[in-house]
């Protein structure tokens, strides 16, 4: 329903810092202070809107809140003191549990990438997680990446600033087992909640 | 006359004047120009030392007209400071030696400006008397109070906290106003998160228990004359007239809300869905905290839209131009009565730009969006009626157009005010769009005054003389307006306004019993008289009196009332036979002053520029000048005057006719958005200014020697251009051939 608290509330109670979101007084300095401001779809500002305005669909497919690169300048100006960095990041969150995110979206292929990449040795794994990046988006443009970036690497292994041993696993934390197990935990405690509407 | 007046001359060394000043010479020409009977100089003269010397004088009878040569008029006012003596300032500090180089070459010009500067401090000073008391004295330490809601209510709690009687005169049948009306008010202390219990409950309990405070309901005023210390009002109380003396009076008679049905696009009147601020304050008051039920079928409001700006900061006609005030912060509450019984209720504020004043508006507004209030910022266009209430608005954030029904709509429509008639249209038939707006109908005061039966409007039919720079003062001396008659406000800035209208009533009753002016003039002994056999009962002195402190007495001759008047001097100077006179400032003491310059002749090569300087803003801004040190002609001669409004033509033609080159007349803003203390006194001398160049013409004189500025406090740096510029001028078109 348009305009009525009810998509308001669903933020409320299913996304990271939701309740904040009801407190912004659309003054728009965070829109203006976003240093990525002109590229985003709806700045944070219209997002909030929209919210309260009960465009659900619109929000959650939205492209805007991948757009966030976490710089906290809307934070430290927002007027309101709304943390919306992380409501960004709350909102995108809550756009991929419900499978709301646009096909192809770049910022969650990375991110997603990311995370598996962390969650298997709990250690980021630089040389694999550069080289899935190069072929993110199919296996010429990889090749001729990673050409492109072939002095720069010789470069780093030289001074010792890349193994290219890493390629075969790498290292991880000390207790690789144990953070999967807590991995494992927190992964089912997620799943238990309920996507509350 | 000036035989009888004992003269004294101080002339101080300090500030540097004796190094720059030829102290023999002033002192000579104080002795033998001016013929001064007692001349004194002294190093230090604001010093105990100097200020006894010159109170031991006083004192041992030698001295009871005192000429001070040092600083300006505008310092050292404690030290010299003398009761019982006339008084006049020559600033030799601040005009002189302040403005002008210190070299040889500008020595001469230098100490011929302090050399005028004395003559004319001691021409003025032998022109003026001591002021006596106006013999109209007498306390009446009772004060009126017209309107008995909740600033009038408050206002006449305060003065009797203070000692004074009060009396309450209630149009309705109840105490209480527009206040009563209300379920609850905008909480006026921390934490600002609740609608609060209405005060004004606590008030009426607290006036009917009191026996100093009388009350006259379904009353009205039917006539008050007289002047501060001394009203006389006739109160109508159920058709039985009352009379009353009465030291001063607050008009504190609120508003009326807008009337919403003049808006068609609203449908105020279509739906009974549709409600104004006051409607939804009756339903809920029924609800008394329960479920607020809709008028039309008496189902539970689930969705409620406040649309804010109704009527109102809209320039389309028979809109209101200005914004309430207190709109934005009533509908928060209104919508916290919704959402405090039942926080699934929608309910949605419509507002272009929120406005939440006070020291809690902004806790108020954060509370109401905690309490989950949509704030959606939007124009709208309809509201259309039906079952449920369709409003049409466009989404200004997300720019798109919507539609949304509502069980129940809310108008936030704006505050007219109760100010009675328009003085000022009624007088010019002037059909302007927002004096149709106002309840212009029906005088409230029903003063017998001269210029109208109400105090005059200062803009969209609020009463006030100037919000910024005299809040609760109005235009009529001892009458002070307070509440949403003045200007827009809500409670707690009603509050306020009445416990400063009722300090302001006070003051004006100790004023009026011993005689002193009020503000801008504050303790000023002196007050207007007039030559009656001179007079010509050509009114325009009644009619120019900013403040209305004229009558006509049964012949049609003028009848001062001296309580009511401001000192300004506006009447002396419209006087076209100069018969008006203050006892300490008159056309006399400006007057000889001026024609006491002496005047070089013509092929001397020293022009003089007379600048007649109003003392409020233009005379401070050319101290200023001096405390900058910035330079000006030495040519100029600067005579400080109580408005520009009191300076009568006759000074221009005499100026002239005694060789000055050229004349300044300074005064303050006028207009509209005038900064003059004695509201129309610069208008005034601007409109008879601009007569003048018919004169010039026919003396066959260059219009340019004769110019009127506007100077605000602030123009430090224009002031010397406007000298500088005017001394340019008369090398220009050459030297006034009316010199001896």
């Amino acid at each position: 329903m348009k305009y009525r608290n009810n998509f308001l509330r669903e933020v409320e109670a299913n996304v990271e810092e939701g309740e904040w979101v009801k407190r912004c007084m659309q003054c728009g300095v965070c829109s203006g202070s976003c240093p990525l401001g002109p590229h985003w779809d709806h700045p944070p500002q219209e997002l909030f809107m929209m919210i309260r305005a009960g465009k659900r669909e619109e929000v959650l497919s939205s492209e805007s809140m991948w757009m966030c690169t976490s710089c906290y300048n809307c934070i430290a100006r927002c007027p309101r003191e709304l943390p919306i960095t992380h409501i960004m990041h709350g909102l995108a969150h809550y756009a991929v549990r419900l499978g709301m995110v646009p096909k192809n979206q770049q910022t969650q292929k990375f991110a997603q990438k990311f995370w598996n990449n962390l969650s298997k040795k709990g250690r980021v794994n630089e040389l694999k997680l550069g080289l899935s990046l190069y072929f993110m988006n199919g296996f010429m443009e990889g090749i001729k990446t990673s050409l492109k970036m072939q002095k720069i690497g010789l470069g780093m292994w030289k001074t010792k600033r890349m193994d290219p041993m890493e390629i075969l696993g790498g290292h991880g934390c000390k207790d690789t087992k144990g953070l999967q197990a807590m991995l494992k935990k927190a992964s089912e405690i997620e799943a238990a909640k309920k996507v509350k509407v | 006359m000036a035989a009888t007046k004992k003269l004294g001359a101080y002339i101080c060394k300090g500030c540097g004047i004796s190094d720059r000043l030829d102290i023999k010479q002033l002192v000579s020409t104080a002795t033998r120009d001016c013929k001064m009977n007692v001349v004194k100089e002294h190093d230090f003269l604001c010093n105990s030392e100097g200020v006894s010397m010159i109170q031991a004088d006083i004192d041992a009878g030698e001295v009871d007209h005192i000429m001070i040569a040092g600083c300006s008029k505008r310092a050292k006012t404690d030290a010299f400071n003398f009761d019982n003596v006339a008084m006049s300032r020559a600033n030799l500090r601040e005009g002189v030696i302040w403005v002008r180089p210190d070299n040889d070459d500008a020595q001469e010009t230098t100490q011929e400006m302090a050399d005028d500067y004395i003559r004319m401090a001691c021409a003025e000073v032998k022109f003026m008397t001591v002021p006596a008391s106006s013999g109209e004295q007498g306390r009446t330490p009772h004060v009126l109070v017209v309107g008995g809601g909740f600033t009038g209510l408050k206002a006449a709690i305060e003065v009797n906290k203070a000692g004074y009687e009060a009396t309450i005169v209630e149009k309705s049948e109840a105490l209480g106003g527009t206040a009563a009306q209300l379920y609850k008010s905008i909480p006026g202390k921390s934490p600002f998160v609740d609608p609060k219990e209405p005060e004004v409950i606590e008030l009426i309990k607290q006036v009917e228990s009191n026996s100093k405070i009388n009350v006259h309901l379904n009353a009205s005023m039917d006539n008050i004359s007289g002047a501060p210390g001394r009203f006389n009002a006739d109160i109508n109380a159920d058709g039985n007239i009352v009379s009353g003396i009465f030291g001063s009076i607050i008009q504190a008679t609120g508003f009326t809300p807008y009337d919403a049905s003049q808006l068609p696009e609203f449908a105020y009147g279509k739906s009974p869905d549709i409600v104004d601020q006051l409607g939804l304050e009756a339903l809920a008051k029924v609800a008394n905290g329960g479920a607020i039920k809709r008028p039309s079928d008496g189902k539970e409001v689930k969705n409620v839209v406040f649309v804010q700006c109704v009527g109102q900061r809209s320039e389309k006609e028979g809109h209101l131009s200005y914004c309430s005030g207190h709109c934005c912060l009533t509908s928060v509450k209104q919508a916290m009565y919704f959402k405090d019984n039942n926080p699934e209720v929608d309910a949605m504020v419509l507002y272009t730009d929120l406005r939440m004043p006070g020291a809690g508006g902004e806790d108020f507004y954060r509370s109401g969006q905690n309490k989950g209030i949509i704030f959606t910022k939007g124009q709208v266009s309809e509201v259309v009626p039906g079952t449920n209430v369709t409003v049409k608005f466009q989404d200004l954030i997300l720019n798109e157009s919507v539609e949304l029904e509502a069980d129940l709509v809310v108008l936030a429509t704006g505050m007219v005010a109760n100010s009675g008639v328009n003085v000022e249209t009624c007088a010019s038939e002037d059909d302007d769009a927002e004096a149709v707006i106002t309840n212009k109908e029906q005088s409230v005061l029903n003063l017998d005054y001269r210029q109208g039966r109400d105090m005059p409007q200062l803009v969209n039919g609020f009463t006030d003389s100037h919000f910024i720079c005299f809040p609760y003062e109005t235009r009529r001396t001892g009458i002070y307006s307070a509440g949403p008659v003045r200007r827009p406000m809500d409670m707690i800035q009603a509050t306020e306004d009445a416990t400063g209208a009722a300090l302001k009533a006070i003051q004006a009753i100790e004023n009026a019993a011993i005689g002193r002016a009020a503000h801008p003039r504050s303790g000023d002994l002196s007050f207007p008289s007039f030559r009656k056999e001179g007079c010509t009962q050509c009114k325009r002195c009644t009619v120019e009196c900013p403040f209305g402190a004229i009558n006509e007495d049964e012949q049609r001759y003028p009848l001062f009332n001296e309580a009511r008047c401001r000192r300004c001097g506006t009447c002396m100077g419209a006087c076209p036979v100069r018969v008006i006179s203050f006892e300490n400032y008159s056309v006399e003491t400006i007057g000889q002053a001026l024609k006491s310059v002496d005047m070089p002749d013509e092929f001397d090569e020293k022009p003089r520029i007379l600048l007649l300087a109003c003392e409020n803003d233009a005379y401070p801004a050319l101290d200023m000048a001096g405390m900058t040190r910035q330079e000006y002609s030495a040519f100029v001669r600067i005579m400080p005057v109580r408005c520009l409004g009191s300076v009568n033509t006759i000074w221009v033609s005499d100026a002239l006719n005694n060789g000055y080159d050229g004349i300044i007349l300074m005064g303050c803003q006028k207009g509209e958005n005038y900064q003059c203390h004695f509201v129309k006194g610069s208008e005034m001398a601007h409109y008879r200014m601009s007569k003048i160049g018919d004169t010039l013409q026919q003396l066959n004189l260059e219009i340019e020697r004769v110019q009127t500025y506007e100077i605000a406090i602030t123009d430090i740096h224009k002031v010397p251009k406007i000298i500088n510029d005017m001394a340019a001028t008369i090398e220009e078109i050459g030297m006034n051939p009316f010199k001896f």
